[in-house]
């Protein structure tokens, strides 16, 4: 066991004073030391984008990040998505076209596609299925996701 | 699409409401093993030689590892079969002596953190001696063989064998046969959520709850109290929600057994998250199948003999509770598919290998069945000149029921009218002449077919077939209305994606009169439902559907009842709907709830004519119901590189009556990106000398969006008495026909030069292998 660190996780405008080992990586310390369990970690390396966040508005896998990388840096995650009890588009988005079964996955693609629709609303659809083949589903075959992803982005542009 | 209203006279089912499940999961709030806090983390270590004798294990000093040693009083995992020559052969927990595929578990490192529990396990010393190990099915089979156990000498562990009477007769006025060999190599469900477990002690009343990731938590329960010794009511087993699993979480993991002994003996919590690797390496894998085929037909190109030798590579010990008989047993009785062939032999061996164990896999050899089938008619097709649709019109069953080689009965189904279906929606001359043009420009495009069955919703006949000691089959269901009208269904089918909790609460919802979202259904909790099967093999709308409808009946009745005493009416004149009970007719109604409230609080109003309370329950033990579909996959194969692109697919499919048709779309979508995966990526690779070299996502290859395009899809339904409700299973069917689907069409469009890709996945280097061969003959 190596010493810890002191850092604060500011984790959707709210911060967390925590202490981790170096070698902590940063979705284990949003899970673990923050208890925000909505993250999901699937591979731990960097292929499947089940922990997908958003660090600095940039879209990232939090399993490939420490914890020290992201003091004090904003961070969002799927808890913040909605804004009291009004979700986010895409989180209506997904339930109204089915894009989840298992919903394990699914954190991480709203994560994903909320970065990328943010950073570039008017995307073509074509590159969004490129962005979206950047993470993993099991279940629904990528169909309703595509559609739920489309149709709120359509509804962000509005 | 609003679950909130119904219009008057339109029923639930049928309706593609929202899901009950979805907005805790869209915001975040989904409660999975790996969310929960523990005392104590394990790590496990893991043999890395695939045959091997254990010397010595060396454990730091003071530090709390377990190895078999500490675990001497726990039983094996040894699931039986009373048929098929099956040899029982034992999984220890914890290997003691022999180890007998790389990752198998041989020492448990427990410590306060994960990270605490890596740095001990990666202390611990095993010195193995290696052994000559085989991982391929067809070596272990060769005289001289290493043996992975030796209760099975030959390395065989089941063996069915089936000849129609008249075979002989048959086989020899063959007009033409045309035998060749399907490869299915091996593969790995992989759920998104690997195999996750926690374990409480509580100090109170000494019983341990697991949480953990599984398909069958009652099963799970028995299981680990079976092998541990302990009571069955001190453990309380709990699927909260579950990541995926597609059959691989329906078998029991030794490390879950681990982890209730480890909560027992610390009095404490303890939990282990698997990771990727370990999943990969131990998880379970399935598929690993070769079939030689041969089929005889006659003049008119019928299919009318069909011989078949399968071997199952099994891997190193057999899966708890079908055991490993499962893959070559289905791969057996349901080879002969869809068409009408009733002369059928059969050689089916499931075959010890040093490698992972195989459990089921959604669709469980039925993927690579279809596959061999599929190739055979389009083989013969081409042989008889004709076109691979033309062979699947000639072939196909179309009257019901129908009795198959192997006895199954098939119930009311469309084969021929989805082949139809599908062809009309894909206008096969336009594409044969876009195919032409194409080709003359140096573009290799195809087309694929595969028509296939999909057994669904099979009760305990259909398993007790199979000869197994554990015979899963029935559901039961409760349902309770409280005082306040509110229904709860608690249900033993452990729903893990497949959105049951809203499709029950529909069927529920028609009868009792109330809308879904006043239904919860309750399941994944040995001690909140009773006991049941879990989820898998298609059969938890069917058979838990059943159940809900049959209990649901049950309490309409009795509200009926209620009601009548109620508004001084004739129960024939009462109508349960949008929460009321209303006399037909008339304006005289009661809301149920006051009802409700009257079943409990009023009883004496009711003496002599109903018993107090509202709970009834439903059981429900069917046979089994086939669905079935049409898949047409059209794919542009680059000659050069090998790649494969997926232009279009399309399924015509027949499940029955469909419940939510978003909820039967979305089961078929996901089933065919799998079978897509199948079919061109996805494959579990061993080294000689039984090495891993696929444990990472970026060796085993789960499609992506890029991979899966657009999927479209047709609905039949064909209303069967197999199923109380008229639903088949849909939960399968995508994944069963889509591989076949796809490499007829990679065979399609190479047939100019003269190759035949008989095995998945169809990689670009298998694919360029085949065209180099094929040139290397041409010149």
């Amino acid at each position: 066991m190596t010493d810890k660190v002191d850092i604060t996780l500011n984790i959707n405008g709210r911060n967390h004073a925590i202490s981790v080992e170096p070698r902590r990586t940063l979705v284990d310390a949003i899970r673990e030391n923050c208890g925000q369990t909505g993250t999901h970690i699937g591979c731990e390396h960097g292929v499947c984008g089940a922990c997908t966040i958003i660090v600095n508005g940039d879209p990232v896998r939090s399993c490939l990040m420490f914890a020290t990388q992201a003091d004090g840096v904003p961070i969002r995650t799927v808890e913040g998505l909605a804004k009291g009890d009004t979700l986010h588009p895409l989180q209506r988005a997904f339930m109204e076209h089915h894009g989840l079964q298992c919903g394990f996955c699914t954190p991480g693609f709203l994560m994903l596609a909320t970065a990328v629709l943010e950073r570039e609303p008017d995307i073509t659809d074509d590159e969004l299925l490129d962005v979206l083949a950047s993470n993993l589903c099991r279940c629904t075959g990528y169909q309703n996701i595509i559609k739920a992803v489309r149709a709120a982005a359509a509804e962000m542009r509005a | 699409m609003s679950a909130a209203t119904k219009g008057s006279g339109m029923t639930w089912v049928g309706r593609s409401i929202r899901r009950l499940e979805d907005p805790a999961l869209v915001a975040g709030q989904g409660r999975f093993t790996a969310d929960l806090p523990a005392a104590h983390w394990v790590r496990f270590v893991r043999s890395t030689i695939a045959s091997g004798n254990i010397k010595r294990i060396g454990v730091p000093p003071n530090s709390n590892v377990i190895t078999a040693a500490d675990l001497a009083s726990a039983k094996s995992i040894k699931p039986m079969l009373h048929k098929f020559n099956y040899v029982p052969v034992a999984q220890p927990i914890l290997a003691a002596d022999v180890v007998r595929f790389v990752g198998e578990v041989v020492a448990a490192a427990v410590a306060p953190s994960q990270e605490e529990a890596e740095d001990l396990a990666d202390q611990v010393e095993i010195e193995i001696e290696p052994l000559t190990a085989v991982t391929d099915a067809r070596r272990a089979l060769l005289a001289g063989a290493p043996i992975i156990h030796p209760e099975a000498p030959a390395n065989v562990i089941v063996e069915g064998r089936i000849k129609t009477p008249d075979f002989d007769a048959t086989w020899a006025s063959a007009h033409i046969r045309i035998k060749f060999e399907a490869r299915s190599r091996r593969q790995n469900a992989t759920p998104l959520e690997a195999r996750a477990g926690h374990a409480a002690y509580d100090t109170a009343t000494g019983r341990v709850t697991l949480t953990c990731t599984t398909q069958m938590p009652h099963l799970t329960r028995t299981a680990i109290a079976d092998v541990l010794g302990m009571p069955e009511s001190d453990l309380r087993v709990i699927a909260p929600d579950v990541g995926g699993g597609f059959g691989q979480k329906m078998s029991l993991p030794p490390e879950y057994v681990i982890l209730v002994w480890l909560a027992r003996r610390l009095r404490s919590s303890v939990a282990w998250t698997e990771d990727r690797r370990e999943n990969l390496m131990a998880g379970f894998h399935s598929r690993d199948q070769v079939i030689a085929l041969e089929g005889a037909f006659d003049k008119d190109a019928k299919l009318t003999a069909l011989s078949a030798d399968i071997v199952a590579n099994i891997g190193a010990y057999s899966c708890f509770p079908t055991t490993c008989g499962v893959e070559p047993l289905m791969a057996m009785a349901e080879l002969p598919g869809p068409y009408q062939v009733q002369a059928y032999e059969c050689v089916s061996r499931g075959v010890l290998t040093h490698t992972c164990p195989m459990a089921p896999y959604r669709g469980v050899s039925r993927p690579v069945i279809t596959f061999a089938l599929e190739r055979l008619m389009d083989k013969a097709a081409a042989k008889f000149g004709i076109d691979p649709v033309e062979i699947r019109r000639r072939n196909l069953i179309d009257r019901f029921p129908y009795k198959s080689a192997t006895g199954l009965t098939f119930d009311e189904g469309s084969y021929r009218q989805t082949l139809e279906m599908a062809i009309e929606h894909i206008d096969l001359p336009a594409f044969r002449a876009r195919q032409k043009q194409a080709r003359a420009e140096g573009c290799h495009l195809g087309i694929g077919f595969s028509t296939f069955s999909e057994r669904t919703g099979y009760g305990s006949p259909a398993f007790a077939a199979r000869g197994m000691e554990i015979t899963p089959g029935w559901e039961n269901v409760e349902i309770t209305m409280d005082p306040s009208g509110l229904v709860e269904a608690r249900i033993g089918s452990s729903p893990h994606g497949q959105g049951l909790r809203t499709t029950l609460a529909q069927i529920i919802a028609d009868e009792i009169g109330v809308e879904p979202r006043q239904i919860r259904v309750v399941h994944g909790d040995t001690d909140r439902a009773p006991y049941g099967w879990g989820t898998f093999a298609s059969r938890s709308l069917v058979i838990a559907g059943g159940a809900s409808l049959i209990a649901a009946r049950k309490l309409r009745s009795k509200l009926i009842k209620i009601a009548g005493h109620m508004l001084e009416a004739s129960a024939a004149d009462i109508v349960l709907e949008g929460g009321m009970a209303k006399v037909s007719g008339t304006d005289r109604s009661v809301p149920i709830a006051t009802m409700a409230r009257q079943a409990y609080y009023q009883t004496h109003r009711f003496q002599g004519d109903i018993d107090p309370g509202l709970t009834e329950i439903g059981a429900y033990d069917p046979a089994g119901t086939f669905s079935n579909a049409c898949h047409v996959a059209i794919v542009r194969v680059d000659i050069d590189t090998g790649h494969v692109a997926i232009e279009k697919f399309l399924a015509a499919e027949d499940a029955g009556r469909i419940i939510n048709p978003m909820i039967a779309d979305g089961q078929v979508h996901g089933g065919i990106a799998q079978g897509i995966g199948n079919a061109l990526l996805e494959e579990i690779v061993y080294s000689d000398t039984g090495d891993i070299l696929t444990s990472t996502l970026a060796d085993y290859l789960p499609p992506t969006a890029r991979e899966i395009p657009p999927i479209e899809l047709h609905h039949m339904e064909t209303y069967s008495d197999a199923s109380i409700t008229k639903a088949k299973g849909v939960g399968e069917g995508g994944a069963i026909g889509a591989p076949a689907a796809v490499i007829n069409a990679i065979n399609d469009a190479l047939a100019p030069f003269n190759v035949s890709i008989d095995e998945i996945p169809a990689t670009p280097r298998k694919i360029r292998a085949a065209l180099r061969l094929a040139m290397e003959k041409r010149a």
